[in-house]
């Protein structure tokens, strides 16, 4: 094989488009389209009473307009519960446009459609909606008091409640030395790619077919979706994900209301039809995450062994559940990190609010999880008085202990067992980098009055869920090697990571291959981007397929070449007999040899002649068991996921005056098995980290009392800026994943994951105050040091400051 | 978020300028921008007609003199931000506009219609109003020139009436032995302001405080100024004029700081920008 590329950090392909605005975003497309704008519900909850179109109806350019009413069979049936679990007792779903009830604001109510979005936001304007408004029911608090409700037939707003236990958990922590009892919670955050959700939909009348441009991270299962709602076979509906900016998650929930309404109105109209989603759509008609309290219930031996932990978790689901419980499962499960716990019980509940749905955000549960754990660590540390990383490393689950059972179920319903790591290790190297034995030294050696404090978290991160993705590899007769998967590409960077797979296990060079994702039309199954599985599914399956063409190829080659299949090889495109260059033959020649129908359009099949490779003339000319052409299709399906880790630390400073906190550094190490690309898995732990600065000290959702989102913009929703991500020093840890080919994990979500557990562990240790809700600002922080003036209780006890 | 139908002018000259505003009672001015066109594609302002000044020649003027800095209503942040003629003449605005939004918003944004925008969240209104300057208007019924004080009248509204055009702002020039400084917290960089002060303070020729004054910013209706040289004393006790602030100062809660902090806030910042404001003037008067 030439130049190695597994492994190597070869630039992404896709930024020069990206960074000369020369990418194909969905709003790119469909310039002559007809546009829909929402008329919305400005209400949490409310009857709707009358909805008087008629206001609208002389703006120019006007098309249609479409209530529920108008909503034909499937088209206007609820939204399906994508995932049903047996503890979801009372799942519930919205309808495309709402029919009779409102149940948050933004919730969809008439769409418009007009010549251009500036017309459909006109005439949206002036249709009059009449609403019986209904008590709102906004916050964990009020959810659980249960005083209104936000379905009728929904007792106590509980939708789930979903127990996960190992042992007798009350029970050891009866029996422990040492027990703590607290409160921890956890504010709403949500995804905010860029660019927001769109959809664009093209009837072909004569041909009966539909084609949709979505900015989803699903194109196959949106295909699927509209098929059943529109009765279409899904070979006359094509779904293609263009580029797509950014999704970390909210773009994975499907069918939208939009994407069912957008196509069926298109074939209806038998116009082009386009929405494009804005920023305050976004904010209160797409999904949030994260918001949760916990209680915890802790007991633990001298040396800080946790021997029973009992969580009881109230998370706030919003107004419906197509997504199901999967953040509840995933918090529960992944809270446990990398630590043997000797006894477990959680219990969450899953609560309905008059707000906007929650579903996975980058993360998607396991923040909230890591942040329970690693606070329950420094609360163990602080009343121990014994280091933080020390009780942290009494609980670690050790080298040889793998494969490790937790003794729970995972998302995907298989049982949680982690396939590999070195917990210590990252441990270890995590301490290191940050400084973390010298920082008390740091911290002494500090002019007086700053106030500095470090923090740490470790988190176990499965990734890689199934239940299949697979890979098509072709190789032209011009050596071009097309790679198509099913899942979608938001930036991640498989143009390049999918390239040098194929690159390196075909042996051909990196520029030949070229990557197509999210395209129906060039790969029909798949299951989408989501829960950092791309490159250990898709990759894995582009692998597969890879090794299939090779050894066609070579069986070509070695009858072209009148040579074993075992004695050849192939360098930069060209098979030849291993050690012998003289005799090769290159692939493009072999993909003209591989089909017997040879017309001479180009010279490689004019070149192909000179190889007299001919079937006899007894047998068919493409052998039984055969098929003609260099490509090969590939599946894979893991037996259950596999488990990533890593670990962060940082210093943070306060100031003693003001309360803001400002990072002064960020470590992270983060083991996701064998590298693909180390530039774009550094990447991807930039973007997580920053996401996780966001929710640590800046991200909330602020609903007030009625309901109202009262941040919905980017003026008011503070994401940070360049300005507010630290540098981020970052080491490797690799080890290799045994569940599949490549030996990858996935490395999608772990920047963000601990990133709140680590700057409340930071700033509690720098103020000696205790930091039990996050985010945290610096009114915030400035009400606790007031409050802490006045309650030791509040106090971090100081002989633990130091460490 | 696409604006709802307006009608549109480029004139050429103030006069044009001045007669398409006359025909146009609910007309609104395009400078940068910045403000005014997010407001309309949230559909939050619904004007009849932009007048677009910006090919207004003449309006796209700096001026440093003796007396102060003349600012013209097409002279962007980012160019105010950066000459050194107008920094000699009044630092503090320099100082200022280093915290207003980002760079590519001032690369577009200009010093007038910030003004004219009337933000009491926004750093130039609290700028033009603890220098006491003023903001020069013509309409087509002639001109006028308004103090600072009572340019302000309310949040997001100013006293220009409908019809009238901020042609410039005048910025006038320090006294001897004077220090500026501007400093604010905000929750990201280059958001607006929790709280944020422009601070002047005037020495004697004994170096003494003769005189100490601070602009607020983010903290009340209208932009507040409040004289500390009482309060600090002679020898500067900026402690002191921070105490006296928080008794003065009433600002409301919002999603991003309560009331409580902001006057605690208040109170820091008077004391690091008056501090500041004196060091500087003390190495002014020793040149």
């Amino acid at each position: 094989m030439g130049t190695r590329v597994f492994g190597e950090p070869v630039r992404r392909r896709e930024d020069g488009r990206f960074l000369t605005g020369r990418g194909r975003f969905l709003d790119d497309l469909g310039r002559g389209a007809l546009a829909a704008a929402f008329v919305r519900s400005p209400h949490a909850h409310a009857r709707i009473t009358d909805i008087d179109v008629s206001g609208a109806l002389d703006v120019e350019g006007l098309v249609a307009i479409y209530t529920w009413e108008d909503l034909p069979g499937r088209v206007g049936d609820p939204l399906p519960l994508l995932i049903p679990h047996p503890a979801l007792t009372h799942g519930r779903t919205g309808y495309p446009l709402a029919r009779d009830v409102v149940r948050h604001v933004g919730e969809p109510v008439a769409m418009v459609v007009a010549h251009d979005r500036y017309l459909a936001e006109d005439a949206a304007e002036r249709v009059h909606v009449e609403y019986e408004p209904l008590p709102p029911v906004v916050g964990i608090e009020a959810a659980a008091r249960a005083e209104h409700l936000v379905h009728d037939d929904v007792p106590g707003n509980v939708g789930a409640v979903l127990v996960q236990e190992t042992g007798d958990a009350a029970a050891a922590i009866d029996a422990a030395p040492h027990a703590l009892e607290f409160r921890l919670s956890i504010e709403r955050s949500a995804s905010t790619p860029l660019e927001g959700r769109g959809v664009y939909a093209r009837w072909d009348a004569d041909d009966g077919s539909l084609r949709v441009y979505s900015s989803t991270q699903t194109s196959t299962s949106v295909r699927a979706a509209i098929a059943a709602r529109l009765g279409l076979p899904n070979g006359k509906v094509e779904v293609v994900a263009p580029d797509v900016g950014g999704g970390f998650g909210v773009k994975i929930v499907h069918p939208w209301p939009e994407e069912v309404l957008v196509p069926w109105a298109a074939r209806l109209l038998d116009r082009e039809l386009k929405w494009t989603e804005d920023r305050r759509e976004h904010f209160v008609s797409a999904a949030h995450e994260r918001g949760q309290v916990q209680d915890v219930r802790v007991g633990f031996d001298d040396a800080g062994r946790v021997l029973g932990l009992d969580v009881r978790i109230r998370h706030d689901h919003g107004a419906y559940t197509p997504y199901g419980i999967i953040i509840p499962i995933v918090t529960s499960t992944q809270l446990l990190g990398p630590y043997k716990i000797g006894a477990y019980r959680a219990e969450v509940t899953s609560l309905y609010t008059n707000t906007l749905i929650v579903t996975p955000y980058r993360g998607a549960g396991r923040p909230q999880g890591v942040y329970c754990m690693e606070r329950t660590m420094d609360r163990i540390a602080r009343h121990l008085g014994r280091d933080r990383a020390d009780v942290r490393a009494a609980n670690l689950i050790q080298p040889d202990e793998f494969p490790y059972d937790q003794g729970l179920l995972f998302q995907d319903g298989r049982p949680l067992i982690y396939d590999s790591g070195d917990y210590p290790e990252l441990l270890r190297k995590a301490r290191e980098l940050i400084g973390w034995d010298g920082f008390a030294a740091e911290r002494a050696a500090a002019s007086r009055g700053r106030r500095l404090g470090i923090g740490l978290g470790l988190y176990v991160e499965g990734t890689g869920v199934g239940p299949y993705e697979g890979g098509h590899v072709e190789i032209d007769t011009a050596g071009r090697v097309h790679v198509s998967t099913g899942l979608t590409s938001q930036g991640q960077g498989h143009e390049t990571a999918f390239a040098q797979i194929a690159a390196a296990e075909l042996g051909v060079p990196l520029e030949d291959v070229h990557v197509t994702t999210g395209d129906t039309r060039r790969f029909g199954y798949a299951v989408g981007t989501f829960a950092s599985r791309a490159a250990v599914m898709s990759g894995n399956a582009i692998a597969l397929a890879c090794r299939k063409v090779r050894e066609k190829a070579l069986r070509i080659a070695a009858d072209a070449l009148e040579a074993d299949p075992r004695d050849l090889d192939v360098t930069d495109g060209v098979v030849h007999v291993r050690g012998d260059m003289s005799a090769s033959v290159p692939l493009r020649t072999v993909a003209v040899l591989s089909n017997p129908l040879r017309y001479a359009f180009d010279e490689e099949a004019a070149a192909a002649t000179q190889f007299a490779v001919g079937r006899p003339a007894t047998e068919p000319p493409v052998a039984s068991g055969e098929e003609p052409g260099l490509e090969g299709r590939g599946y894979y399906s893991p037996v259950r996921s596999t488990f990533a880790s890593g670990a962060h630390a940082a210093i943070v400073e306060v100031d003693p005056d003001t309360a803001e906190i400002a990072i002064l550094r960020y470590a992270v190490v983060h083991d996701c098995g064998r590298l693909i690309n180390p530039m774009v898995v550094e990447g991807q732990i930039h973007g997580g980290v920053a996401q996780g600065v966001g929710g640590a000290l800046y991200e909330r959702m602020a609903y007030d009392e009625s309901g109202q989102l009262l941040n919905a913009s980017f003026m008011d929703f503070l994401m940070p800026y360049a300005t507010e991500v630290p540098r981020i020093e970052t080491g490797h840890l690799e080890t290799p994943s045994p569940l599949n080919p490549l030996g990858i994990k996935g490395a999608g979500e772990a920047g963000v994951i601990p990133v709140s557990a680590v700057i409340a562990s930071a700033v509690e240790d720098a103020e000696g105050v205790r930091v039990d809700a996050m985010p945290i600002s610096p009114d915030d922080l400035h009400t606790l040091r007031l409050r802490a003036a006045d309650d030791p209780s509040l106090r971090v006890r100081e002989g633990a400051r130091t460490g | 978020m696409k604006p709802p139908p307006f009608g549109y002018h480029a004139p050429r000259t103030v006069d044009e300028a001045l007669d398409a505003l006359a025909a146009a009672p609910s007309g609104k001015v395009l400078a940068g921008g910045q403000s005014l066109v997010p407001l309309l594609n949230m559909r939050l302002a619904a004007p009849s007609d932009l007048v677009d000044i910006n090919r207004i020649a003449e309006l796209d003027a700096l001026r440093a003199g003796d007396g102060g800095v003349r600012v013209g209503a097409l002279a962007r942040h980012a160019r105010v931000e950066r000459s050194a003629e107008a920094a000699a003449v009044q630092p503090l605005l320099g100082q200022a506009l280093r915290h207003v939004a980002h760079p590519v918003i001032r690369n577009r944004g200009t010093v007038v219609g910030s003004l004219a925008h009337a933000d009491p969240a926004a750093e130039l209104p609290a700028v033009l109003a603890v220098l006491g300057g003023t903001v020069e208007a013509a309409s087509s019924r002639g001109r006028r020139t308004i103090p600072a004080a009572e340019l302000f009248a309310g949040p997001l509204e100013s006293s220009l009436e409908p019809g009238e055009l901020a042609v410039s702002a005048f910025f006038p020039a320090l006294p001897p032995r004077t220090g500026t400084a501007f400093t604010e917290t905000a929750r990201r960089h280059g958001d607006y302001a929790l709280a944020g002060v422009a601070a002047v303070v005037t020495l004697d020729e004994d170096l003494r405080v003769r005189a100490a004054r601070a602009g607020y910013l983010g903290v009340s209706a209208t932009p507040l100024v409040l004289d500390l040289s009482g309060a600090a004393g002679p020898r500067g006790d900026w402690a002191a004029a921070a105490a006296h602030v928080r008794e003065r100062v009433d600002p409301e809660s919002d999603i991003h700081a309560g009331a409580a902090y902001r006057r605690h806030l208040t109170g820091v910042l008077t004391e690091r920008a008056c501090a500041a404001a004196a060091a500087e003037a003390l190495r002014k008067a020793g040149e």
